[in-house]
């Protein structure tokens, strides 16, 4: 994880009161972007990354070397088409890409600050991403999207600013966490947390980090990003580099290999403690309790053009719960489209190069600017 | 554009929200929009013409009218448009009454199987009918409840659902229909539009 010096950041110096009740003030906020801002400034849009996302949206991620999580997406001519737009994409608080995160020095006493890191919020990344729309001096974005965590901040932001966005595109989302998604995210921090290499989230004084622990939180987590099927097609009982069974706890099977490659690959570029809070704030985000029980609320002040889409096969985040958000849009007569892709490939189809996917996506955006 | 969209445009007032209910590749709510400056909603069952609607800048749902009507509130709309899909509803009558729940009037336009070369084919052929209306074999048909202009007619009379407009057309010419010329009229058209209201409870 070297390179970091050279990563882009704004300090925000305006004090941002968090959901916690705390209060951060000149705290780095690290960005991408891509394209040209026009002379208007109205080709602006502003991409939010997911749970293991960072700012790196497209091109080559300078700090892995591989392909930026959206450049399936994202990039010259492509569905969201940097030639024509100019793509903003932050790393969120709480990250470990740059920004303001539990693997910052607390300058106060030259320390990393770990778990003394607060519980921040879906709300609080989106109210500290906000920032970026005044250092640039856009008035009002075209667009907002992300997908999983990404949408989330995407329904957050057009609750939080009704009218800084032309338009939305909320992808494979919710408006309220759900118990199983929950569930598995505590799956996640317990195997983090039971890895002695953790010491409470003080692992930066020692020279080993939980790295075991972290592995297994993106093993279990890659499992919900696939679906039976996926799974099926692309490794089915395979065996890994052997003729038969070895009767023993190696990976004999394809799919054991893929995950521990998976899992070991992660710790390399992701910080355990990011790992707790991140899945923490998607925990507890719920846009619907924040207007007390109604959702429609969150949107009535706003006449951000909508388009939500889901994936079929999808199972952490279900159709029927972007569909939510859907019917809380049209109560409140927003503008709103919605399509759910046919993909086999689960919740990780947003990340994936599907033709009905893209094209919705450049279809929407096209005609609307 | 088909005859039976710009008599629908005709019946739908400037500056109005419209729901299209079976959007189709939404050339309907296109033209209301851009002609009409009116604020259109589409409900979409296919994905292909969802993605074509979305390409061409309109608010479309994917979704099945006889679930995902229910999504929209209580006169959310002025009008709700649906053309030529009542009869492949498992339960058309709640879908009618959704419509006339979701906006004040509902415009419902009906392939009309009273039609004299429908009936023919059955009189004579003994066969199900195959028209331009309605091209698809028995075993393929998504229509499942086939009525007739005579049947809609005397189903808003019996529901107390109240006939603003009904509008018989046939090779491009229209014409009024009404009590007196309904036996007429329901052997000599192709299809059935009606502007329908729901009759004041009291």
């Amino acid at each position: 994880m070297n390179n970091k010096e050279n990563i882009k950041k704004i300090i925000v110096k305006k004090p941002l009161t968090l959901d916690c009740g705390k209060t951060i003030n000149n705290y780095p906020l690290a960005y991408e972007t891509y394209g040209k801002l026009n002379e208007k400034k109205d080709n602006a849009i502003l991409a939010f990354h997911a749970l293991s996302g960072d700012q790196f949206i497209s091109g080559t991620n300078p700090i892995t070397n591989k392909n930026g999580w959206w450049s399936h997406l994202v990039g010259p001519n492509k569905a969201i088409n940097t030639n024509k737009f100019f793509v903003i994409c932050a790393n969120v608080i709480g990250g470990c890409m740059g920004s303001y995160g539990p693997s910052s020095i607390d300058p106060t006493t030259d320390k990393i600050i770990g778990t003394n890191f607060p519980v921040i919020t879906i709300n609080d990344m989106v109210n500290a991403q906000y920032n970026l729309l005044e250092f640039f001096k856009i008035d009002k974005l075209f667009s907002v999207t992300g997908g999983s965590m990404g949408g989330m901040q995407v329904l957050q932001f057009v609750a939080n600013y009704p009218n800084k966005t032309k338009t939305a595109i909320p992808i494979a989302c919710t408006a309220s966490h759900s118990a199983q998604n929950i569930a598995l995210n505590e799956l996640g921090r317990q195997a983090i947390m039971a890895d002695q290499n953790w010491n409470k989230g003080n692992y930066f004084n020692t020279s080993s980090s939980p790295d075991k622990g972290l592995a297994v939180a993106r093993m279990a987590a890659h499992i919900t990003y696939l679906s039976k099927k996926s799974l099926e097609d692309k490794f089915g009982r395979k065996l890994q580099e052997r003729d038969d069974l070895k009767f023993s706890f190696d990976a004999d099977f394809q799919i054991e290999s893929y995950l521990r490659h998976q899992g070991n690959a992660f710790v390399d570029r992701f910080d355990a403690n990011t790992y707790l809070y991140i899945t923490r704030a998607m925990d507890y985000f719920d846009l619907i309790k924040q207007y007390k029980g109604n959702l429609s609320n969150a949107f009535k002040n706003s006449k951000t053009k909508f388009f939500i889409i889901s994936f079929t096969s999808d199972w952490l985040y279900p159709t029927l719960e972007n569909k939510e958000i859907v019917i809380a849009l049209n109560a409140s007569g927003a503008d709103v489209g919605f399509i759910e892709i046919t993909s086999d490939k689960g919740h990780d189809s947003f990340l994936l190069d599907i033709p009905d996917f893209l094209k919705s996506v450049k279809n929407f955006l096209e005609a609307n600017y | 554009m088909k005859k039976e969209f710009k008599i629908i445009t005709q019946l739908i007032e400037n500056n109005t929200r419209v729901l299209d209910v079976g959007c189709g590749d939404g050339t309907l709510m296109k033209h209301l929009k851009d002609n009409k400056n009116i604020d259109t909603r589409g409900l979409e069952i296919s994905k292909n013409n969802v993605q074509t609607c979305i390409g061409k800048g309109l608010a479309v749902i994917e979704g099945n009218a006889e679930k995902d009507l229910q999504q929209f509130p209580s006169l959310s709309f002025n009008y709700v448009v649906l053309s030529q899909t009542l009869q492949a509803f498992y339960n058309p009558e709640k879908v009618i009454n959704d419509l006339l729940r979701v906006a004040n009037k509902a415009i419902v336009t009906i392939p009309n199987f009273g039609y004299w070369k429908v009936r023919l084919q059955l009189l004579f052929k003994g066969t199900m009918p195959i028209t331009k209306n309605l091209p698809d074999e028995w075993y393929n048909t998504p229509n499942i409840h086939m009525c007739t202009i005579k049947d809609f007619f005397n189903f808003c009379s019996k529901k107390n659902i109240k006939l603003y407009k009904s509008i018989a057309l046939h090779e491009q010419k229209t014409s009024t229909i009404n009590k007196i010329n309904l036996n007429l009229k329901n052997l000599s058209s192709e299809l059935g539009i009606f502007l329908i209201e729901k009759q004041n409870e009291n």
